[in-house]
């Protein structure tokens, strides 16, 4: 029997949520006044519950990094949101949403998390267009949709391509709400370093204010952390450079399981890399699969002759182009889901086709859409004998009115231009679906401690499908932690305050002290981003798109020399006590090199292949991941035991009584 | 390339500051501008000093969080842009470049190119906002249909990034364009039109607070703005104040 208790109500499966917020203990108003909530992360999810909760009349505290709860990482989210709306009419439901979302989690997804994510979708455009969220309408004044990888439908609102910005200023514009009404305290430019629990429930939190340096406690009732993803393991992904793992690394060491540390997912159409200096990797929206065609050239001369620049992409014919997408998958074509994208591109630039300097290059090409649209365009504007340099031209502007921002942003970058020239697009890092270990509730494995939006695990399994990510973050701030924190807190109404002079914050704040100490006194040689980029090339090499036994139990061992070399002989400049970004990076950087070892490890316990995580081992004769139900249907849940690379493994099965485990095919 | 550069060091809020020289040799064209400021970094750690401290994040032009005045214009000479979009194609071989924090009243420095923005959340803490809350039960979203000319012009005052180089462009330090940009959003949308009058009136009075300028009609603002943000918005702003200012209620 696991020591995991998932806590999935009892009934049908389209009951579930309705029943338990019925059944839910709930807090009286008066009471939530004598109630404190922390808030760790200001993104959609962070953002979204500091608002709904304020609003209920609890007194949050929320806690940002940058200067400001609008510069979450959530901005930068590009293409859109779902939601089961069925505006289109194209017979979209809540149940064809959840379906979709398991089904492209390769079913390793707990099923009453995604059903209840599908259920809540619809309310999250409600409020966002309540809140005065810009989202692009027709002419008819309504609302439009899209369509991203892996569905058949168009349920994807959008506002261009800053579909995160508008949400996430519509989340800050409720919390600035609360924030003028006091019901928020706002700390921004603070970094949790630790949890403390006391009684062992989450009581608080050790921050540091990044201006003054200052160690500050913080108490409250509950604790929720909504820090996002750890793709910057990597060192290279699309994630900010700030976007780290401390705050959920953190409480993983005061006893929060990490579940599926392995789930990542790697974007098919990013800017490849340039050079060595390379700070981050550039998103283009998977909105562009829309309307962009993926192919490399046909032939490996071509292949050669375009590296070298003897020939230029527009120099090929339809016949010399192999749109290899839509040639394995005829069903779904350009947008099949991302780990199946990826995983294509890998193949054809590993067998010799890559476009550019480094071999690591497809082409997204959008000649095909512009003239498309712009015949279309020509049509109704009633210029029936346009020429072809007019169809272009009227292509070219309905494309730069769908993706103007992400065409500017490419050029910026790379100094080309999309609209005469197709992008040079290569996967990288971008979202990881794996996280703290939540139940239904969304509580961690340590009472009181909540974790919501990227930071859990819960509802993308090992492959997380566009435009979900907002989906997910929104609808657990919103309509998912304001229900089930009250079960929770409803407890701790005769409590009181929690003072900060409680032993355990002493000894945390101690704790926290001498790590910082530790790190300014260190007599090393090398800059932290050193290190850091080390890690990062371990993980891509041997942890990445593709895995394998021996290349990770090789990753495992130079982690491991790594950190050592890390504590040794990393040199951080300054002091404690002032703004110090190389002190900052320094703690990121020590919990990002316990975290790439347990990813590795959980890479290897798991030999079969499944979303994002393709172990070489397990593969069909077609090169498609193969998973193993038999075996490995359950969530990896790893216990802190006091040492790194020791945790312990906890399994939660995983039981699919509504949706037929299938292998997955999108041909 | 090869760079001369003269950077803003400043210990913190109370140290007098002064520009320092340092020398870059092996500059790509194909690096950001932040990316360089990191080799830049690197080159002052391995010599066992103090790095340069400057606000970034996303890198990628949406954050809003990277904030340098280079060669007498914030976020340099390109146009459209972020800092951390800028490129160093942008530039010459041998060229000497100036870097300098966002320089306004309102904008105290914190260290080196650092600074404090707090006052634009404060002015958005004062109406920047559509009283609704949480329900998962508003009205459908469709229930309202919204103009597409409206829509889109809500949209294009929405996408600004609250970086501040509207105040740093302004030789009068105005938060004019930041404010508008807010203000028009939510005027031009029918969820928006309920609050509209008392929305400008405490914006206003925020932004008048916190010791930022007036707009006396350059234009440097738009100019400089990485999201071409439009001076249409600061005109919209001057009606609804006056209405709301002159509407008895």
């Amino acid at each position: 029997m696991s020591v995991l208790d998932s806590k999935i109500p009892e009934g049908p499966i389209a009951q579930k949520w309705t029943n338990h917020k019925n059944k839910i203990n709930v807090v009286n108003p008066a009471n939530k006044r004598l109630i404190d909530v922390i808030v760790v992360g200001t993104g959609l999810a962070g953002g979204s519950a500091a608002a709904s909760l304020a609003e209920l009349g609890y007194n949050v505290k929320a806690f940002a990094f940058q200067d400001s709860p609008r510069r979450a990482h959530s901005i930068a989210a590009q293409g859109g949101i779902n939601a089961a709306k069925n505006y289109q009419n194209d017979g979209d439901s809540t149940y064809r949403l959840f379906y979709d979302t398991v089904k492209g989690g390769d079913y390793r997804a707990r099923e009453a998390n995604v059903y209840r994510l599908a259920e809540v979708s619809a309310n999250i455009i409600d409020q966002c267009v309540a809140q005065g969220v810009p989202f692009a309408r027709d002419y008819g004044g309504l609302l439009d949709n899209r369509s991203f990888g892996g569905v058949l439908v168009s349920r994807t609102f959008y506002a261009k391509g800053q579909t995160g910005q508008q949400l996430l200023l519509g989340a800050y514009s409720a919390m600035n709400r609360q924030i003028g009404k006091g019901k928020i305290k706002m700390y921004n430019r603070h970094e949790m370093l630790d949890l403390v629990i006391v009684d062992g429930k989450a009581r608080g939190i050790i921050a540091r204010n990044l201006v003054t340096g200052e160690l500050e406690r913080h108490s409250a009732h509950a604790v929720v952390i909504a820090s996002g993803g750890y793709g910057n393991v990597f060192f290279l992904s699309t994630n900010a450079m700030g976007s780290n793992v401390t705050a959920a690394w953190r409480i993983h060491r005061r006893g929060a399981y990490f579940a599926n540390p392995c789930y990542t997912q790697i974007h098919p159409t990013c800017i490849p890399r340039s050079g060595d200096y390379q700070s981050k990797l550039t998103l283009m929206s998977e909105s562009l699969r829309n309307d962009g065609r993926i192919w490399v050239p046909k032939t490996l001369e071509d292949a050669e002759a375009i590296r070298n620049g003897k020939k230029k992409p527009t120099d090929l014919s339809e016949e010399e182009r192999d749109y290899y997408l839509e040639r394995r998958y005829p069903s779904f074509g350009n947008l099949v889901p991302r780990d199946v994208a990826s995983r294509a591109a890998k193949e054809r630039c590993d067998a010799g086709f890559g476009v550019n300097k480094t071999g690591e290059a497809v082409y997204l090409d959008f000649s095909s859409a512009i003239m498309r649209y712009g015949r279309e365009k020509a049509t109704i504007i009633g210029e029936v004998d346009a020429s072809e340099d007019r169809i272009r031209e009227l292509g070219e502007a309905v494309i730069e009115a769908k993706y103007g921002n992400l065409f500017q942003m490419y050029e910026k970058i790379t100094d080309d231009n999309p609209y005469k020239t197709p992008m040079m697009i290569y996967p990288a890092v971008h979202y990881t679906m794996g996280g703290i270990w939540v139940d239904y509730n969304l509580m961690t494995t340590i009472p009181g401690c909540y974790a919501a939006g990227e930071a859990n695990f819960s509802d993308h399994g090992a492959n997380r499908l566009g435009a979900s990510a907002l989906m997910q973050g929104l609808a657990d701030g919103y309509f998912v932690l304001p229900y089930t924190i009250g079960d929770y807190l409803a407890h701790d109404i005769r409590t009181g305050r929690i003072s900060t002079e409680l032993p355990e914050f002493e000894a945390a704040e101690k704790e926290v002290r001498e790590r910082l100490e530790r790190f300014i006194n260190n007599k090393g040689t090398k800059s932290v981003d050193h290190f850091h980029k080390r890690l990062g090339k371990v993980m891509w090499d041997k942890v990445g798109m593709a895995r394998n036994e021996q290349g990770l139990k090789e990753a495992i061992e130079e982690i491991r020399q790594i950190r050592e070399e890390f504590y040794k002989d990393v040199f951080v400049p300054g002091s404690m006590n002032e703004l110090n970004p190389e002190l900052e990076k320094a703690t990121r950087v020590e919990d990002f090199l316990e975290l790439g070892e347990l990813f590795a490890i959980d890479a290897l316990q798991r030999t079969e292949s499944c979303g994002g995580h393709f172990r070489e081992e397990s593969q069909t004769e077609e090169g498609e991941a193969l998973r193993d139900d038999k075996n490995f249907a359950f969530v990896a849940a790893w216990e802190w035991t006091g040492e790194s690379g020791k945790q312990v493994l906890h399994k939660e099965e995983l039981t699919f009584n509504d949706i037929e485990l299938k292998q997955r095919s999108y041909k | 390339m090869k760079l001369t550069l003269k950077v803003w060091r400043q210990k913190s809020a109370n140290d007098k500051g002064r520009l320092e020289t340092y020398q870059l040799d092996n500059v790509s064209e194909h690096m950001s501008f932040l990316e360089m400021m990191d080799v830049l970094n690197e080159q002052l750690i391995a010599e066992g000093q103090e790095p340069v401290a400057f606000d970034h994040d996303c890198r990628e032009g949406i954050c809003g969080m990277c904030s340098m005045y280079i060669n007498g214009e914030p976020h340099g000479p390109d146009r459209g842009v972020t800092t951390c979009q800028l490129h160093m194609r942008k530039f010459n071989d041998g060229d000497t470049i100036y870097v300098e924090p966002f320089r306004a009243k309102g904008f105290p420095i914190i260290k080196d190119l650092v600074v404090d923005r707090s006052a634009f959340d404060r002015i958005q803490h004062a109406g920047g906002f559509i009283s609704v809350n949480t329900s998962g039960n508003t009205q459908d979203a469709n229930a309202i249909p919204v103009p597409k000319d409206d829509a889109d012009k809500a949209f294009d005052a929405a996408t600004c990034i609250g970086c501040g180089a509207c105040v740093a462009a302004c030789k009068n330090a105005s938060a004019m364009l930041f404010v508008s940009a807010k203000v028009s959003q939510f005027a031009l949308l029918p969820q928006g039109k309920v609050e509209a009058k008392q929305r400008v009136l405490n914006m206003v009075e925020q932004m008048d607070k916190e010791g930022f300028g007036n707009c006396t009609n350059t234009g440097a603002c738009e100019v400089e703005c990485p999201k071409g943000i439009s001076l249409e918005n600061i005109a919209r702003m001057n009606r609804e104040y006056l209405k709301a200012s002159l509407s008895a209620e």
